[in-house]
């Protein structure tokens, strides 16, 4: 390690002796180079566009005049806005909690199984999060058709009534759910499996052996084990299912009457279809909060994980 | 669990034992029900694709038996298979995936060596704003990015709206942050002693990378370029915005925009379109499996 060590005197001494070659001989010059790429890719078509957005999101419609928060007062004053933020808000949060616990579960019941055939059972159970969203989401869509929906047959054999699942708004709402929880859940079952594997045994036989029992072995060892993945996977799903866009598109376009939007496809509808970017971009804003809410709990514990290493 | 209750239950008397082992086994069979139930609700949409993909149009029309086929027949997947859209849609996705994963490591892997392992002034934080890079969704850069394109039209020509290649510049955007977060927390676990003896021996750091760490870290980069193909593959959002003619189309926007005629649903078509666009991951997935999957849990556990 002594290059490491010499590295911060490397610095000082070049500095003083401006040589172009001695320049790019340099460690950290070399170092930077390695990574001008990635810096210029996340500026330019990362950074760039996020500021961007704010920028836009304060112009009239046709781009020509700074409307300040204009856009925003509009929005307020929306009710299909507030309807919105209420699916939205709704569909990630129920979609989370149950891709959680059926994730826990799942991953639970493969742990349970002689090791010889988890990897078969894991295999099969993570195929949905394998297959491109809106592909799968199609196969959804045509298993809820209004008229040839082969739920609604089964439904009918067993003397159940047909469900509008694309038609009625709360139908629709569940719909739009069920498959993110389907599409999600596979995801949090290995995170949790891989988890539960590195739980150490002899915390289960210490627990055994005091005379714990299956709920207070959960309770007390593999929960409290599982505490960081668990809050860095909802908080990784949170933000993926708040900014969910390919499903909801798909399966119901925001259909019924704008019932199922969430605020990906309602931007996508006002800042593409219709033709009016800044309150595209307005809506798409609308995102950031609870991204910078999750940002700062990732951010927590990375540094906290650094300390500790 | 069950089974280290058993073994816990192992060294205490035999009377204790029977019950444990009986406990056992009704733990391991509540497991396989559960275990069943869950896989046919994962497994369902597939295979009902499948399933559909394999009717006419006029069994599907006849409304009989959804779950079954019966006059199986390969007509949608020689159909899709000789249509010239189709194949144009394939070839595009195929194109895009395999330069934007080339793009994508020649980006990240010299990034993620310099920021792992060769610090340099702001490196942490920029390693930090890798990692938050990747939290930002798409969702909230299309608009913006949209209207960029627009701009750089009208200030040097260049068409970015509606071609393919455009696809290439915007998706490793997607995909350079997390596989640059997944191979810093793969060279960060490649012992030290390994890098000190190279640069002893007076190897540069380009050969330190090069004879070294890709070597050693190959694992890793496997995985993320399984990730970075798998994710091109799929993404819907960007060639949606961007792309509208059927030549310059992805497949999932190309099935979803041109298969679906209307009113007219071709069904079995659309199915089969879907399935066969949605095989390229999954025989990755079914080969690699052990990469897919270390991959997908890098992200959080590394780091």
């Amino acid at each position: 390690m002594v290059d490491a060590a010499t590295g911060a005197a490397g610095i000082s001494v070049g500095a003083r002796r401006p040589s172009l070659h001695k320049l790019f001989q340099r460690k950290s010059t070399i170092a930077f180079l390695m990574a001008l790429p990635l810096i210029l890719l996340i500026s330019l078509l990362v950074v760039y566009p996020a500021f961007y957005s704010l920028h836009l999101a304060t112009l009239n419609k046709s781009m020509e005049r700074f409307v300040g928060l204009g856009n925003f007062e509009f929005l307020f004053k929306r009710q299909t806005f507030w309807m919105v933020v209420e699916q939205s808000v709704l569909f990630a949060v129920t979609a989370v909690v149950f891709k959680a616990l059926i994730g826990f579960f799942v991953a639970h019941f493969v742990h349970a199984i002689p090791s010889k055939g988890q990897r078969k059972w894991r295999g099969m159970l993570l195929v949905p999060w394998v297959i491109p969203p809106a592909m799968s989401t199609l196969a959804w869509f045509w298993l809820f058709d209004p008229s040839y929906s082969a739920f609604n047959w089964i439904f009918t054999k067993v003397g159940l009534g047909t469900i509008p699942f694309l038609g009625d708004a709360y139908w629709a709402r569940f719909s739009v759910i069920l498959v993110n929880v389907w599409f999600g859940a596979p995801f949090f079952m290995i995170m949790y499996l891989a988890a539960l594997k590195s739980v150490p045994e002899q915390l289960y036989e210490a627990a055994a052996i005091d005379g714990a029992s299956w709920w207070q072995r959960l309770w007390y060892v593999t929960l409290p084990m599982m505490r960081n993945i668990i809050s860095i996977t909802v908080l990784f799903s949170l933000i993926v299912t708040f900014a969910n866009f390919d499903i909801v598109r798909v399966l119901t376009a925001g259909g019924p009457i704008d019932q199922t939007h969430v605020f990906a496809t309602w931007a996508f509808k006002l800042g593409i279809e219709s033709g009016d970017i800044p309150l595209g971009a307005c809506v798409s804003l609308f995102m950031l909060p609870i991204l910078g809410l999750s940002a700062v709990f990732i951010l927590r514990d990375i540094n906290k994980r650094g300390n500790e290493a | 669990m069950a089974s280290i209750a058993a073994t816990a239950g192992g060294p205490t008397r035999p009377v204790r034992y029977g019950s444990i082992s009986r406990n056992r086994r009704r733990a391991l069979i509540w497991s396989y029900v559960f275990l069943v139930i869950f896989a046919v609700f994962f497994l369902l949409p597939p295979v009902y694709m499948l399933i559909t993909s394999l009717k006419t149009s006029q069994e599907i029309s006849a409304a009989t038996n959804p779950w079954w086929v019966f006059n199986p027949t390969l007509q949608n997947y020689i159909e899709l298979l000789s249509s010239n859209q189709y194949l144009t849609f394939f070839r595009n996705s195929a194109l895009i995936s395999i330069i934007v994963v080339t793009v994508t490591m020649l980006i990240s892997v010299p990034a993620a060596f310099a920021l792992a392992r060769m610090k340099f002034w702001g490196s942490a934080t920029l390693a930090t704003g890798v990692f938050l890079t990747y939290l930002i969704p798409e969702t909230l850069l299309f608009i913006p990015l949209f209207k960029t394109f627009a701009y750089v039209y009208e200030y040097t020509g260049i068409q970015l709206i509606n071609n393919w290649w455009v696809l290439i510049v915007i998706y490793p955007t997607l995909t350079v942050p997390f596989c640059t977060w997944i191979m810093i927390g793969y060279f960060a676990s490649i012992p030290k002693e390994l890098d000190e003896a190279a640069l002893i021996d007076g190897a540069s750091y380009i050969q330190t990378l090069t004879k070294i760490f890709i070597p050693v870290a190959l694992p890793g980069i496997i995985a993320a370029t399984i990730f970075a193909f798998t994710v091109s593959w799929a993404q819907f959002l960007y060639p949606l915005a961007f792309t509208t003619s059927t030549d310059q189309l992805v497949l999932p926007v190309g099935i979803i925009t041109t298969l679906i005629k209307g009113d007219v649903y071709n069904w079995g078509q659309v199915m089969t379109g879907a399935l066969l666009g949605a095989a390229p991951p999954l025989i990755i997935y079914a080969f690699l499996m052990d990469y897919y999957i270390a991959g997908l849990t890098a992200g959080a556990t590394k780091g």
